[in-house]
């Protein structure tokens, strides 16, 4: 008779700590972003141990912030102006643990490159019919999808003939204070990118990281085109697996 | 300095070729691991902050910035309130100004804080403070705010209660206050944490203690006197007002966290 070998195949995670930013997070002082200069911190960042504090977060979305906004291009009156388009994908941890119900909010500015606030007064036209912000709840596998018009490019004052790639911004909360992130989801193919200085204060290596795919199994005939862009957020530092005979 | 110190080492592209490398995306299988932050920018007053997000305790207008909606557009809808009452706790004012390296007040920036219950309990979290902790139907515990064009800012919230350093046991925190602040030349978050400078057990605080002892003070929120601030006659304000500035760069720079 052989030994039974009882292994605890649950990997308990509750109170892990989520494992540090990886090399892909950009620097907060990045001189080529000229306003980085005067408000990056000069003091090293105070090391600490994650506590309920960091480790918590809150989860209820939409009694919080607001019911969800999934659809960009129709909420006023007539359609938006623009390439409609439709993003989708996942938000994930470093280990590829879908996390479901989660909240992403987003927002862009028009396809003309003009964004609906009073500090944008390029001279591009508003749209009537776009106001560019939206939010959306992952389901149980992690999955979101939402639809709006690709934005422009803009002009910015950061440099001479400075331009913003085409970029959609989108906020997650994750699981916890500590999983937040912030960050643009770029356009394949825009050569905008590579010489943009907020791109660039991320790594060339993981840069790409925040360029959407075109994917025309996405894709909607005769509606819109699709792309997937899947977000990851902080994965947990895994406790060791329990083996008992 | 911040100067971005990886610990993780690059990922391999799939060719040496930079053409190959650039069409490389967000499913190329290589490039997998943790979405980059990028800045929250100038423009996010239409989507972030929801009328009434820096008011913790009952319905209000606080937190947003509608002066910088164009004529015929608005701030993505908040949520539908209906909040039955006030949350438990003591009510809080706090108050402050969000600094530049040159010292000038910050229009732009977006402040958000997390915190427990008076009982010492944070919603939706399975963590529970000291004993009596329980979960305040009307308490979320998070909040935005947006700086006002004078770099000013504003949460109406409540003390948060102690909570265990480690899930169940352990030593106890000070009431703190998480925050984090955003914002145009921002590459990303900023995080740090409010505590009461009239709080005796500050002493004690876990974390506090690891700050050095000569930058302790930008954690607190000094307590100011509320009659001061009063109008005439009887004042049916009866919170605490406190003073937290922020200041991100420079003399009195305030401790920001790595966690």
């Amino acid at each position: 008779m052989g030994t039974i070998c009882v292994v605890n195949a649950q990997l308990s995670n509750a109170g892990a700590d989520f494992r540090r930013e990886d090399g892909a997070q950009p620097p907060s002082l990045f001189p080529p972003y000229a306003s980085t200069v005067e408000r990056s911190p000069r003091e090293p960042l105070l090391r600490i141990p994650q506590t309920p504090t960091e480790q918590s977060g809150p989860g209820e979305w939409e009694a919080l912030f607001g019911a969800q906004v999934t659809d960009l291009t129709c909420t006023r009156g007539a359609p938006a102006l623009g390439q409609r388009i439709i993003v989708c994908g996942q938000v994930l941890d470093e280990d590829r643990r879908p996390v479901a119900r989660t909240l992403i909010e987003m927002w862009q500015a028009n396809a003309a490159g003009r964004y609906a606030h009073e500090r944008d007064q390029w001279d591009a036209p508003l749209d009537p019919n776009f106001s560019g912000a939206g939010r959306v709840v992952t389901d149980e596998q992690g999955r979101y999808r939402y639809t709006t018009v690709r934005p422009g490019a803009y002009p910015w004052g950061n440099h001479y003939n400075a331009w913003r790639p085409a970029h959609i911004h989108l906020s997650l909360m994750g699981p916890a204070f500590a999983t937040r992130l912030v960050t643009q989801m770029y356009f394949p193919d825009d050569p905008l990118i590579e010489i943009d200085p907020i791109a660039n204060a991320v790594p060339r290596a993981y840069r790409q990281r925040m360029v959407a795919h075109f994917d025309i199994n996405i894709t909607q005939p005769s509606y819109a085109l699709g792309y997937r862009f899947d977000i990851v957020l902080r994965g947990r530092a895994a406790t060791p697996l329990r083996a008992g005979i | 300095m911040d100067t971005g110190q990886h610990s993780a080492p690059a990922p391999e592209p799939r060719s040496d070729s930079a053409a190959v490398a650039a069409r490389a995306d967000n499913q190329t299988p290589g490039l997998f691991g943790q979405t980059p932050w990028q800045t929250v920018g100038p423009f996010f007053h239409f989507g972030l902050p929801w009328d009434g997000c820096a008011d913790l305790t009952g319905p209000s207008q606080t937190g947003g910035r509608p002066d910088l909606m164009p004529t015929g557009y608005a701030a993505l809808r908040g949520p539908e309130r209906s909040r039955a009452a006030p949350p438990m706790g003591e009510r809080l004012q706090l108050t402050g100004y969000v600094f530049d390296a040159q010292g000038r007040p910050v229009p732009d920036v977006l402040l958000e804080i997390w915190q427990a219950n008076a009982s010492g309990y944070y919603r939706g979290s399975g963590f529970v403070g000291r004993g009596s902790a329980s979960i305040d139907e009307d308490f979320f515990g998070f909040g935005r705010a947006a700086t006002a064009e004078d770099g000013s800012f504003c949460f109406r919230t409540i003390r948060p209660g102690r909570v265990h350093f480690k899930a169940a046991a352990g030593a106890l925190q000070s009431p703190h206050i998480a925050l984090g602040v955003l914002g145009r030349g921002l590459l990303k978050r900023l995080t740090t944490r409010i505590y009461f400078n009239d709080e005796p057990s500050n002493a004690e605080d876990p974390i506090l203690g690891l700050v050095p002892a000569h930058r302790r003070a930008t954690l607190m929120a000094q307590r100011i006197d509320a009659t001061a601030t009063g109008a005439a006659g009887p004042s049916t304000d009866t919170r605490a007002h406190y003073r937290f500035d922020v200041r991100l760069q420079g003399e009195r720079e305030t401790v920001f966290f790595d966690y």
